[in-house]
């Protein structure tokens, strides 16, 4: 038989704010354990929540980017359940009058795109961060409890069920993910946990209207890893079927080692969370003069740029996709053209040479050292003929380690291009004359034998000589 | 509504209460007499009136994000069962 798979996320963003949601202690990750705590996130007796002005902006912002209606009365609300990483048995949350609601995002795979819907948005708290005692959850006795991370102010995205395929879920988180980070409210990076994703995941025979049930996976701390956890889950579950078994409505949890998803425990029992209004927070009333205002505040975002690129550059689709898929790389490429004019150079340059050593040195491009000026000035360097496209990939990886700029770079190690017809006669005629074989073939009219010529000259030159002239020169003298 | 034992055990359980025969006997039928005065509530037409959110006529506090004086870790782990390096050491959970 044949099934349709069927997903929908659920998205954490942690908020970049200075300060927790519901409290004055600093918002910050990696300090050392329990030092940004106070009596109210370590729920002492006698301590009232206050909602932070900034969180909420913020969320209405998130709601904002992703088409959402903004809710004009929203209250919170009390998730009741017990575990260590709650210090008041109960956590702060939005039950049925979140802040932002029937939002969406348009999608793309495959070259086809698709409205994915965003059920709602709403604020909360984060809890605090387990360690377990031992090798494995399962070996240790003890777990150690750091409640720095109690407090922080999330914002939970629901999509609708909306995605048919693992590469549509993909391509969601990773929009989300962008549409996020250009408003600026969150760091959304999923390996500090600023982004978490969750996935429900169902399959139903082609053509059913009903959905199958659904087991909601955890633990996904990588694109790749949602991709694969939901793929290995619709196995599962066909296999599952097809044995003549039945899906049980479960959390389960995905092992990015083992390759598999694991049962966590059975949903049915576990969720009753006895939501009831928290009466220590007063509801919220947002006008549209404060909607109003902060839409005029958001900046220009990734489908909107997308489009702007392709049609006042005449860059590709699929390029102007990557440029504008990070907040970081667009920015770049916004100012390095503003300072030289070649969109296509800039891109291609953006895409090819930074992106790969991004990649191998795994920094972010906010962190790299290298600046629009400096790219700018190279690019310049190469169009003037000072330097070759080749020698420009060299000063590019300094300038990338180093920081410093290119002209310096090329002084520094002489890399200048050598466009002087009397610098190169010697070596040319000097590997002329050591390959006599290639300049047989190439004067019998295998024009393609200059190409190992030009090498050996670039060879001889460590690549300073200027190709043009060198082909010029080489093709004058074999006549 | 008449609740029954078991959902006195299943709500004892939600908030991690061991009750006794006797004391589940008694909480049985308390709830119970509470639930009859919600008969009663329920009597009253709502139809055009909204869930009331807030007890009092208040709304939008909001603060400044602006940092203030955190606890010092002493006196955080202070009530802590059990400390280990800086953190609240705790049973095992799963």
């Amino acid at each position: 038989m044949n099934y349709e798979v069927v997903i929908g996320l659920e998205v954490h963003v942690e908020l970049k704010t200075n300060t927790k949601i519901f409290c004055s202690c600093p918002n910050e990750f990696g300090m050392a354990p329990n030092t940004n705590v106070c009596p109210r996130c370590l729920g002492l007796p006698g301590t009232l929540p206050v909602l932070n002005e900034k969180a909420l902006e913020y969320a209405v912002l998130a709601g904002l980017a992703l088409n959402c209606d903004i809710a004009e009365f929203s209250k919170f609300d009390r998730k009741n359940y017990f575990y260590p990483d709650l210090t008041k048995a109960y956590q702060i949350s939005q039950f049925d009058l979140p802040v932002c609601e029937h939002g969406y995002l348009d999608i793309e795979t495959d070259g086809k795109s698709k409205r994915v819907g965003v059920t709602r948005i709403h604020l909360e708290e984060d809890a605090g961060k387990l360690v377990h005692e031992g090798d494995t959850i399962s070996l240790s006795n003890a777990s150690l409890v750091d409640y720095n991370r109690a407090g922080v102010p999330l914002i939970e995205i629901v999509s609708e069920p909306d995605m048919r395929s693992a590469d549509e879920a993909r391509a969601y988180l990773e929009k989300l993910k962008a549409y996020i980070e250009y408003t600026g409210v969150s760091d959304v990076k999923m390996e500090q946990g600023s982004l978490r994703c969750d996935a429900n995941v169902s399959i139903r025979p082609f053509g059913q209207e009903e959905f199958g049930t659904r087991a909601e996976v955890k633990n996904l701390n990588s694109f790749k890893a949602v991709q694969k956890a939901i793929e290995y889950e619709v196995e599962r579950q066909i296999e599952l079927i097809e044995d003549g078994g039945r899906v049980v409505q479960e959390t389960r949890t995905w092992d990015d080692n083992q390759g598999m998803t694991f049962s966590l425990r059975g949903k049915e029992e576990a969720n009753d969370y006895r939501y009831f209004p928290d009466p220590d927070l007063t509801p919220l009333i947002i006008s549209k003069d404060y909607v109003e205002a902060l839409r005029n505040t958001l900046p220009e975002l990734p489908d909107v740029k997308k489009e702007r690129i392709i049609n006042d550059f005449g860059l590709q689709e699929y390029d102007a996709g990557v440029i504008t898929s990070s907040r970081g790389l667009a920015l770049f490429f916004d100012k390095t053209v503003e300072l030289y004019n070649e969109p296509k150079k800039v891109c291609n340059w953006l895409m090819v040479e930074f992106c790969r050593l991004l990649n191998t040195e795994s920094t972010e491009i906010e962190d790299s050292l290298v600046s629009p000026e400096n790219l700018a000035q190279l690019l310049r360097l190469v169009e003037e003929g000072a330097i070759s496209g080749k020698i420009a990939k060299t000063v590019f990886e300094d300038m990338f380690h180093t920081g410093k700029d290119p002209e310096s770079i090329v002084k520094e190690k002489g890399l200048v291009q050598i466009s002087d017809e009397g610098a190169l006669d010697s070596i040319i005629d000097q590997v002329i004359a050591q390959n006599p074989k290639s300049v047989e073939d190439f004067k019998s009219g295998k024009k393609q034998a200059i190409g190992f010529l030009v090498g050996q000259i670039m060879k001889e030159t460590k690549g300073q000589a200027n190709p043009g002239l060198v082909n010029k020169m080489l093709t004058e003298k074999m006549s | 509504m008449k609740i029954e034992l078991k959902d006195v055990e299943y709500v004892a359980n939600l908030a991690r209460l061991e009750l006794s025969e006797p004391e589940k006997e008694e909480q049985l039928e308390k709830l119970n007499r509470i639930l009859d005065y919600m008969e009663i509530l329920a009597k009253v037409d709502t139809k055009d009136t909204a869930p009331l959110a807030h007890v009092l006529p208040i709304h939008n506090v909001l603060r400044k994000d602006e940092v203030h004086q955190t606890l010092e870790t002493e006196k955080t782990l202070q009530n802590a069962p059990e400390e280990s390096q800086g953190m609240f050491r705790v049973p095992k959970i799963v």
